[in-house]
């Protein structure tokens, strides 16, 4: 993605040189292909003239808001991530979550039995709640971008429905909440060191490592230059 | 710099949502759709302040069944003890596991006060049309998006437990009446926060221009 300078202020009706889209056209003195070189504020809808230099975080003059922040190898990194983060996430599924010793019995977890438990006990809708924001948000996640960088990686054009994907990933974005989680599994066990002996299993480490990995596959997408990608319209 | 207070809106562009593109009104009349990624196209989120007040409402109904009832019935040899979120952090409290009290007390108590507080407050800035520190009042909400989220701790914590402690006769957790009603909260607040729309606060400034 290469941008031309932007000389002129947002009134300015000169034809863009990179106008990529002849069809729209003029419209209330602003030229369209002019609005590509815009960015209005998410929280307080001021526009903003993007800059040249590439490598910069852009805040938002009147609230503070962060408009755009350059990732440097967006694609590269975010996909190195996910498929750590993908292995981690079928390590924290498959073994021993946490064990519980007591008086000579041992009781051992994983991560869904937790889910099934509530379930049993008829608590259906906290059961999937939890199934939801720990298990499937993530699992939706990584595949889901693990199917729209793989094709971009490779240079190839995007996979089919990998923008109305995106859109849904950038969605369910609050509803991830293996950090909070994992907040949780530290609170129980302080709550029952007192009652009985807690041994963390594979599991915790895993798990623990996943949510590292996964913000850090997050912070390194670059939605603006993954947008020019998806773009429906090319 | 005389263009710095320009606005999407009074430009006749609107801010795709999700991809952030910005599309003339007028192309919207055909098209509602972004272009770019086909998200519903709207100049601010529809109903905004009706949707937050509805959700808010909701939540603060169910704040309280969730705050009596209990959230876990603990029961060691025999005797039954139901606790509620304050009886759970009392307790911490008491027992010299602080820690534990002030993550339980912050996550299950404080913020979601703190956030139906700040959105109520939100809410009839907007409507009373104020101009009073709109910067601040946009960090505020950024700090409602965020900190939403973290409330769910408590109901993680009551899932491991019951997970967890099958010990039959010797000790036993079960989830509680108010483990739902507190779910509800955290999801309708969440749902409140999403609906409010941040811009709302910044319109009335150019109004008056």
């Amino acid at each position: 993605m290469s941008r031309k300078p932007a000389q002129h202020p947002v009134l300015s009706s000169s034809p863009s040189p990179d106008n990529r889209e002849p069809s729209r056209q003029q419209n209330d003195g602003v030229v369209t292909s002019e609005t590509d070189r815009l960015i209005a504020c998410h929280d307080c809808d001021l526009l903003h003239h993007l800059p040249d230099n590439r490598t910069t975080t852009l805040l938002c003059a009147r609230c503070g808001a962060v408009l755009r922040r350059r990732k440097p190898a967006t694609v590269e990194r975010s996909l190195a991530w996910i498929t750590a983060a993908l292995i981690l996430f079928i390590l924290s599924n498959s073994f021993p979550f946490l064990a519980i010793q007591s008086s000579g019995l041992v009781q051992e977890t994983i991560l869904l039995s937790g889910i099934h438990e509530l379930w049993k006990q008829g608590l259906h809708g906290l059961s999937v709640l939890v199934l939801l924001t720990c298990v499937l948000v993530p699992l939706v996640q990584m595949l889901g971008l693990l199917y729209i960088l793989t094709p971009l990686q490779f240079g190839r054009t995007p996979a089919p429905y990998a923008g109305s994907l995106y859109r849904f990933i950038q969605e369910l974005a609050p509803w991830g909440m293996m950090e909070v989680f994992m907040v949780g599994i530290l609170v129980a066990l302080v709550k029952l060191g007192h009652l009985a002996t807690i041994i963390p299993g594979i599991s915790v480490f895993s798990f623990a490592a996943l949510i590292f990995v996964m913000a850090a596959a997050f912070a390194s997408l670059d939605p603006v230059l993954l947008w020019d990608h998806l773009d429906l319209r090319r | 710099m005389n263009n710095k207070l320009t606005t999407a809106l009074q430009l006749g562009l609107i801010n795709c949502h999700d991809c952030r593109q910005l599309v003339p009104v007028q192309q919207t009349k055909t098209r509602p759709n972004c272009p770019r990624c086909g998200a519903r196209l709207h100049q601010r989120k529809p109903d905004s302040l009706t949707r937050t007040w509805a959700l808010v409402l909701t939540a603060m109904i169910l704040i309280i069944p969730a705050n009596l009832l209990p959230i876990t019935v603990t029961t060691t040899l025999g005797t039954k003890q139901a606790d509620t979120i304050l009886s759970g952090v009392i307790y911490f409290m008491q027992t010299g596991s602080w820690e534990i009290a002030a993550v339980i007390f912050i996550a299950s108590i404080f913020v979601p006060f703190a956030k139906l507080c700040i959105l109520i407050f939100l809410l009839l800035t907007v409507r009373f049309r104020s101009q009073w520190r709109p910067r601040d009042r946009t960090s505020l909400y950024r700090l409602t998006e965020l900190v939403g989220r973290w409330s769910m701790v408590d109901i993680y914590v009551v899932t491991i437990l019951v997970a967890l402690v099958k010990l039959g006769a010797i000790a036993d957790i079960e989830a509680g009446p108010a483990a739902v009603y507190f779910a509800a909260v955290v999801v309708t607040t969440m749902f409140a926060a999403n609906s409010f729309d941040p811009r709302l606060i910044w319109d009335v400034l150019e109004e008056e221009v």
